[in-house]
């Protein structure tokens, strides 16, 4: 599993923390998207397929 | 098993996504209006008015991934009449749409005062590709209403160069929604900008001069002179179609906690107004989370795991370089209390409080905090 986040497109919503805390942060200063693990473990594959699909702003692409 | 989703924006397209995700493997039918494949409405009034964005960026996905979601997409034709019995759809075009599931996903129409040459709308991508258009050869703009689109087209022509007036009959931008302390900072931000406000006062008319727009009259007599004008006087759910059809249309397609409108009929997104149970009354939601959150109850319903719809709501506004999220439902009448960071230096958490109860979170330029906060007394204490 590889995962791309967009930082531009990020509209600081923080919805893909809420889906997958292991795998995205949020900047302290203006919320905008960090990739904590560009590659995690299967397990959390459901969470992480759940981040993109509620990120309002489609910044977070998913390649199995 | 079959499912026709009317609509073919953000909450159309995601209840798709939702249903594949689910294992749904039969056939899926999307039906929208435009022409346009499904893109995505936020950056219309800021990144793609201003010009940094260009059409493709606003597309909500990429042809390949289109593609691989194995669904017929009938694009440019509009749904005129709903037989809920046969459950079929017919379209302006004269195709008869029928499907085990309907999904009611038709969103919302813009308002607007009259049609005239320099007056606009903002709801669609050829709204805004005829606004930019437009303020690109203008001087003078002036927007009439003071909701979140308006002060936002505000905060972007304002950046395009623009002289721009904001009118509207709100004593602050967004007070019925955020009150009159956050308002107040919202009036502050767009003065220091440069934007003009004329608020608490109606806007009565527009004159016209050889077709095109000329001024904009206001209640106490004065006229404001505009080469281009924005309505943002918010929009009507689009139900005309589904008049007669039987189905409870009531501002918007009447759900009950499930989002189902009848027998193997739901609604979702801006155009479904639904019981929601946690507040114990109906609700309908105008913002870009809620077309997601909401697909996936209305598709899990479908595919058999039977859920109530119990979000709490969130929208975000950007508006010069100001973030602001609000979680829950903030009111004009609730009491505001900051309680991390500080208004002064324009970084900060906010509690909405009506009867000793927290119902609202809001972030100014704190996204994150915001967030955590909206964990700890919206979602914990629910």
């Amino acid at each position: 599993m590889k995962i791309i986040i967009d930082q531009d497109k990020c509209v600081a919503s923080g919805q893909c923390v809420t889906a997958a805390v292991d795998v995205f942060d949020q900047r302290d200063e203006d919320g905008i998207v960090v990739l904590l693990n560009d590659n995690p473990p299967d397990d959390l594959a459901a969470d992480v397929h759940q981040a993109a699909a509620v990120c309002p702003a489609l910044a977070i692409v998913v390649e199995d | 098993m079959s499912v026709l989703i009317v609509g073919a924006s953000a909450a159309g397209l995601s209840t798709l996504e939702a249903l594949r995700r689910k294992g749904y493997q039969d056939k899926v039918t999307v039906l929208g209006a435009e022409w346009h494949p499904p893109y995505d409405r936020p950056p219309l009034s800021k990144q793609y008015l201003a010009g940094t964005w260009d059409e493709q960026k606003t597309r909500l996905r990429p042809d390949a991934v289109l593609s691989s979601l194995d669904a017929e997409f009938v694009l440019g034709d509009e749904a005129v009449g709903l037989d809920v019995v046969r459950r079929t759809v017919h379209t302006a075009s004269g195709r008869d749409l029928q499907a085990d599931s309907i999904v009611i996903a038709t969103g919302l129409k813009a308002r607007t005062l009259q049609e005239l040459e320099g007056v606009h709308v903002l709801r669609t991508l050829d709204d805004a590709a005829a606004l930019r258009k437009d303020l690109l050869e203008a001087s003078r703009l002036v927007v009439v209403g003071d909701g979140v689109l308006g002060a936002e087209i505000a905060a972007t022509a304002r950046k395009m160069g623009l002289t721009v007036t904001m009118a509207g009959p709100q004593s602050t931008p967004l007070e019925s929604q955020l009150g009159r302390t956050i308002g107040g900072l919202l009036t502050e931000l767009h003065k220091q900008e440069g934007v003009q406000l004329r608020l608490g006062t109606a806007v009565t008319g527009l004159t016209e001069n050889d077709g095109r727009v000329s001024d904009v009259e206001l209640d106490n007599g004065d006229v404001l002179p505009a080469d281009v004008v924005v309505v943002a006087l918010g929009a009507a759910p689009v139900t005309d179609w589904l008049a007669g059809s039987g189905l409870t249309l009531d501002n918007g397609v009447v759900c009950d906690s499930r989002c189902q409108a009848g027998q193997g009929i739901y609604a979702v997104g801006d155009v479904a107004r639904w019981h929601h149970e946690g507040l114990d009354s109906l609700l309908r939601l105008e913002n870009r989370t809620n077309a997601t959150e909401q697909a996936a109850c209305v598709a899990a319903n479908i595919v058999g795991d039977v859920q109530a719809y119990t979000p709490v709501p969130y929208f975000w506004t950007d508006q010069f370089d100001t973030k602001i999220q609000v979680h829950g439902l903030p009111s004009a009448d609730a009491e505001v209390t900051v309680i991390e960071g500080s208004v002064e230096e324009r970084r900060f958490v906010a509690l909405y409080r009506r009867a000793d109860r927290v119902v609202g979170v809001l972030g100014w330029n704190m996204p994150k905090q915001t967030r955590l906060r909206r964990q700890q007394h919206l979602v914990a204490a629910a």
